[in-house]
């Protein structure tokens, strides 16, 4: 073999001369292996998706630029964007709804679920067996069921409650999904506890024992801090799960926003309605995921090595 | 009492029948939307862990949408924007009205919720399964499917049973919800027999009964199954 550009022509060095070989392809082009295809082609076809969901929402709206030639740009932006100007208000209570109709139940769910707890692993079979059954009933069936149960079902006792005059709060919808929400996360969250509490090893008890601390005190001291650091993911979990589960509160004509969503959307017959919806639910999932992360990051920093 | 027996009997007069026929329709919804759930989560587990970035991101996407995204949302989504959908690329073709199942609409969105979060189950356990079945796996001679089929998936459904299990009872009450897009399971028909006989108390806690019943003989099965997946294990 030999290299024509190598030596004066004819020449030993000539016949004798390596040629050189191709360089090896450079590592940052990967071949296009069937997986790499399938991959790009879902990718392509989220982010047209995306594109045509914006697209969906300027086209609803009438946002365009418009060629005028006039003035010092020769385009202006025209848009109609009717449903937001008439809806948009709505929205933003509907979602200040759904935050306090979530905050309130998991704030009244916490207060239900401690008492609850020590029911659940008390020794005494009675106060124990109720704590299951509440426990089991809510955990096994549907939110939406417990949630007609409570405001529908109310009303075959409307005669008892009003000569104890409780029927006001059963009359609303509001107390009654608050009421249901409250009764089924705290049915969740002692299920939680209840887990965490007895996955704390059970040296450290003894070690508090050991040094003399009265069994409330290596509770409230040693126990519930490390419980409660195991059951921050959950904790988590669990709003997550409330804030999607508040969205059915909707059905019993309370004004969140997913009700908001359908009364817009069943006035208007506009799609963008539920996309708005689900943008927002999106958003408002994703921001706490993220943001539990960050402060499930920084509370257990003195357990990472 | 004698009341209570007479509306909840079969025929004419209780609604018996009625309700019976709402069960038929929640399991058979929930049992037709668990193998597309499976099966999705599957192949969604699978593009979770391979190398390819791009496979990776987009798995992950779709993971964030449907768990992000309400339930009820999801189904409206599918419903509502399935028939629009459907009836615009149909009004290419020329005028016709379409409307959209609502069993089908409610497979779909349950099965979306469920595959997102069996894959993170699948997942999970495929990260359980050491390197080392894979590498004794390939000093066998056996090939990728052979490797799956016989290594990896009997240890894969023994691991994934328990997170499993527990997505199949929230996916039996999630099936509640396609009572509000009219489809007649349970709640639907409770809801019906609460109205007529102005007796919500009885009916919904009737509905909330047969939950928890579904809930007891699913738990039975799954022990069941759970023993089978475990049979290869040594029992101390």
């Amino acid at each position: 073999m030999s290299d024509a550009s190598i030596g004066t022509p004819g020449s030993y060095v000539q016949s004798q001369a390596i040629q050189a070989k191709a360089p090896p392809p450079s590592p940052t082009s990967r071949p296009w292996t069937p997986t790499r295809i399938v991959g790009t082609t879902w990718l392509t076809l989220w982010i047209v998706s995306g594109l045509g969901i914006v697209w969906f929402l300027l086209n609803s709206n009438s946002v365009a630029l418009v060629f005028d030639g006039e003035g010092l740009l020769p385009v202006s932006l025209t848009h109609n964007a009717k449903f937001l100007t008439k809806y948009g208000e709505k929205f933003v209570s509907g979602f200040i709804i759904t935050l306090k109709l979530v905050g309130v139940s998991m704030l009244l769910g916490v207060l239900l679920s401690i008492p609850m707890t020590f029911m659940r692993m008390s020794k005494n079979r009675v106060l124990g067996g109720i704590a299951y059954g509440y426990v089991y009933f809510f955990r096994g069936t549907p939110l939406l069921a417990q949630v007609f149960l409570i405001y529908y079902g109310a009303g075959t006792f409307r005669e008892p409650l009003e000569s104890v005059d409780l029927w006001w709060f059963f009359r609303d919808a509001w107390n009654c999904a608050v009421l249901a929400f409250t009764l089924n996360t705290a049915a969740y969250q002692v299920e939680i506890l209840r887990g965490s509490i007895e996955n704390i090893a059970r040296g450290q008890w003894e070690a508090a024992s050991a040094l003399g601390l009265p069994k409330w005190v290596t509770f409230w001291k040693i126990i519930l801090p490390q419980a409660l650091i195991v059951s921050l993911r959950p904790y988590g979990n669990e709003i997550i799960l409330m804030i999607k589960g508040s969205a059915i509160v909707a059905i019993i004509t309370i004004y969140d926003l997913m009700g908001e969503t359908r009364r817009a959307f069943s006035r208007t017959y506009d799609f963008q309605a539920y996309v708005w919806a689900a943008i927002a639910y999106l958003v408002m999932v994703e921001t706490l995921r993220r943001a539990w992360d960050r402060i499930e990051a920084r509370l257990t920093r003195h357990l990472k090595r | 009492m004698n009341e209570i027996f007479t509306l909840l009997s079969f025929g004419d007069m209780g609604w018996g029948d009625e309700i019976a026929l709402g069960v038929v329709m929640t399991v058979s919804l929930a049992l037709a939307s668990l193998p597309i759930g499976l099966l999705l989560g599957f192949l969604l587990a699978l593009a979770k862990k391979s190398e390819e970035p791009s496979l990776r991101a987009a798995a992950n996407i779709y993971t964030t949408i449907f768990r992000g995204l309400p339930e009820l949302l999801t189904l409206f989504l599918v419903y509502y924007g399935g028939q629009i959908l459907i009836q615009q690329v149909l009004a290419l073709f020329g005028e016709f009205y379409f409307e959209v199942n609502a069993f089908l609409a409610g497979m779909i969105a349950l099965s979306l919720v469920f595959s997102s979060y069996a894959s993170e189950a699948f997942l999970s356990a495929f990260r359980a399964i050491n390197k080392g079945q894979y590498e004794g796996a390939n000093a066998l001679g056996l090939g990728y499917v052979q490797t799956m089929r016989l290594v990896i998936l009997p240890q894969l459904v023994r691991l994934s049973l328990p997170a499993l299990s527990n997505l199949w009872l929230i996916l039996l009450k999630e099936t509640s919800l396609v009572s509000i897009i009219g489809l007649a399971d349970i709640i639907r028909y409770s809801n019906m027999a609460a109205r007529t006989t102005k007796e919500p108390f009885l009916f919904f806690s009737v509905a909330c009964v047969i939950y928890l019943v579904l809930a007891v003989i699913s738990s039975g099965g799954i022990s069941r199954l759970d023993a089978w997946a475990k049979r290869g294990e040594i029992s101390r």
